[in-house]
């Protein structure tokens, strides 16, 4: 066995989510940026990862519900690509998201020449989600434990400590870059899981490429040395 | 495969589909549920998918240890011809509604909520008929109220929706299964889709010898490509739709079409427009029109769709075409209007093909046809979506948030 890290252990956890309808729904990109503006932080998150949550087979899928529904029932397939093209993990809190998706559509308003509007029937819908946090039985002492785990856990899991824990707790960094980094003591391994970008793979690739990058570093050979 | 309770598949069947992780999650939730007991309340036990959902949803959730009943309310036949046609009327169709429909609607209301007992902590009353269950609230202090409603009301008869609104408003929270479906209430509304269940009769895997003899029962050619939409006989399903576009396609493939419907006890239109539909079918090659028996109904629709090439919902209005579901679970090419919830489950050229009209069912049933591997794809592709969004095991860990959501402050819970 490798040697446990008994102090500080990593508790898998995952979680399910539950929709609401806000009843908001905007016809145009000028609606879409006033009630962005507005609603709760749930109702961002929700829309720039459905996607990645629902249809996570597809890729490449269109990257969040904005773009597409710029593109799909706007015909706006400019303001869709802007849209489309902001890196999402360059932002730690929901707020900084929100305001630059605000700078986006509002840049793109101020050039345009015409708002369309979308068909009756075809309008955007905000939606909010509420998240229920549940314990898995997965826990690791190590990264032997934590590979093992990763391996396994439900994917919800995986998307709950990457996005979730990132962006939507505000704690800034995904949890296992964290742990592995404060627990475990190994900051290269940490700063490389929290380089790559994960919203372009789909839930199980990167369940595969964080399970990658932890066994091909060094740090997976002296966390064998150990045992 | 083991099973048991009258054939009905235990949870640990499930592990094979879902994970094990996703029956876990159950179990999870279920044991936060100790103590509440929930109450589900129709309008009939079997035809529709509202009485197919809850004769798995109930024992499974059953077997989890929920403390669970599913109740059916009692009405005559004069009730249910006035809440067909609130039912039409709540999807937009023109409905001739006298004062006397309201007030046949009331007594019988009346009836029914002395004949129902309410005996859940959580009541989730199910579409417009049973919806007047809400008078009994205030006798029934602790109990909260959910209505689901399974129908798309985003544009309808006002008439109908301001009666029925009086009763929604008492509710404490109400389900739609799309944001589209949705209409401005005080009340908060929640978004679940409905769901099927993979080891149903109807959506089990089957073997070929099976799906044979059900084709040889209506004299239907195994050799010859099958088009096919499943869905009771209702103008809302627009099966002369599909008449017509089967003619189109006839033109150039040599296809056969089957209808295949039964009937359901709350839709007493069904007789009218089965014969409505045999008359148009009259003289056109190829076209079986098929009612099924109940008793044979789920192994014999699996058997059907199985056999299908392609399977067709070119309906006018939906709720959500939980005959979609099925289909794409069967790795089916689906055909389908874009219409209410089929949008949610097919996403255009990616897990099958919307349509508007008559002829655009009619080029794509073509396209599909003569283009097997952009149809194995696009099955492919919807079984995968299903898997991953509307299965019994999601229907039922949405049904235990909620119940376990009601009182809950906050965007993020701990359980």
């Amino acid at each position: 066995m490798a040697e446990k890290n008994k102090k500080n252990p990593f508790y898998f956890y995952t979680h399910v989510e539950l929709r609401e309808s806000t009843g908001l729904k905007a016809r145009n990109a000028r609606e879409l940026v006033n009630i962005i503006k507005d609603v709760p932080g749930s109702v961002i998150y929700y829309h720039m990862h459905v996607f990645l949550q629902q249809h996570q087979f597809l890729s490449p899928e269109p990257p969040n519900a904005f773009a597409y529904w710029a593109v799909k029932a706007l015909g706006e397939d400019a303001l869709g690509e802007f849209l489309g093209s902001i890196d999402v993990y360059q932002y730690n809190t929901v707020r900084a998201l929100r305001e630059k998706i605000i700078e986006v559509i509002e840049g793109y308003l101020f050039d345009a020449k015409d708002i369309r509007n979308a068909p009756p029937g075809k309008e955007f819908d905000f939606t909010k989600s509420r998240t229920f946090v549940l314990p898995t039985q997965y826990v690791a002492y190590n990264l032997t434990d934590m590979v093992e785990a990763l391996r396994n856990v439900a994917i919800g899991s995986i998307d709950f400590h990457v996005f979730n824990a990132r962006l939507r707790l505000g704690r800034g960094i995904n949890d296992f870059s964290n742990w592995i980094d404060t627990s475990l003591g190994y900051p290269r391994l940490a700063a490389k899981l929290e380089r790559f970008d994960p919203y372009t793979y789909t839930l199980e690739n990167l369940r595969f490429n964080i399970i990658d990058i932890i066994m091909n570093s060094p740090e997976w050979g002296i966390n064998n040395a150990k045992r | 495969m083991r099973r048991d309770r009258g054939g009905l598949s235990c949870l640990n069947d499930y592990i094979s589909i879902v994970g094990e992780d996703t029956v876990e999650e159950l179990r999870f939730l279920a044991s936060r549920l100790k103590g509440r007991k929930i109450q589900h309340i129709n309008s009939t036990r079997s035809g529709g998918g509202v009485a197919e959902m809850l004769s798995r949803v109930v024992p499974l959730m059953r077997e989890l240890g929920v403390d669970i009943e599913w109740d059916v309310i009692e009405a005559n036949p004069d009730f249910f011809n006035v809440t067909k046609k609130f039912h039409n009327a709540l999807h937009g169709m023109s409905e001739a509604l006298s004062d006397k429909d309201f007030d046949i609607y009331i007594e019988s209301a009346q009836a029914y909520n002395k004949s129902t007992k309410i005996c859940g902590d959580i009541v989730f009353v199910h579409d417009p008929q049973p919806i007047a269950l809400i008078q009994n609230k205030k006798r029934t202090k602790d109990v909260k109220w959910i209505w689901r409603c399974h129908i798309d009301v985003s544009s309808p008869d006002e008439r109908v929706w301001d009666f029925l609104s009086a009763f929604i408003e008492g509710y404490d929270a109400s389900v739609f299964s799309s944001p589209k479906f949705t209409r401005p209430l005080k009340i908060p509304q929640f978004l679940i889709c409905p769901a099927i269940d993979p080891l149903s009769d109807k959506s089990r895997p089957m073997e070929e010898d099976t799906i044979l003899k059900v084709l040889s029962k209506y004299g239907i050619d195994r050799q010859k490509p099958i088009i096919s939409q499943v869905s009771r006989y209702d103008h809302l399903k627009d099966p002369v739709g599909v008449i017509e576009a089967f003619k189109l396609v006839k033109r150039y493939i040599d296809a056969q079409l089957v209808l295949i419907g039964n009937s359901a006890a709350d839709d007493p239109e069904g007789a009218d427009v089965l014969k409505e539909v045999k008359e148009k079918a009259k003289g056109v090659p190829d076209v079986h029109v098929l009612l099924i028996e109940p008793e044979n109904n789920d192994i014999e629709v699996n058997a059907l769709q199985r056999a299908s090439s392609v399977i067709v919902q070119k309906s006018i209005k939906e709720g959500f075409a939980l005959t979609v579901t099925e289909a794409l679970w069967k790795e089916k090419p689906v055909v389908a209007s874009a219409v209410g919830g089929i949008p949610l489950q097919i996403k255009n050229m990616y897990s099958g093909l919307l349509c508007h009209c008559v002829e655009g069912a009619a080029l794509r049933i073509r396209q599909v046809l003569n283009n097997p591997s952009f149809a194995k794809r696009l099955g492919h592709n919807g079984r995968m979506h299903i898997r991953r969004n509307f299965l019994l095991t999601r229907l039922i860990r949405e049904h235990m948030l909620l119940a376990l959501s009601l009182g809950q402050k906050g965007d993020i819970v701990s359980l």
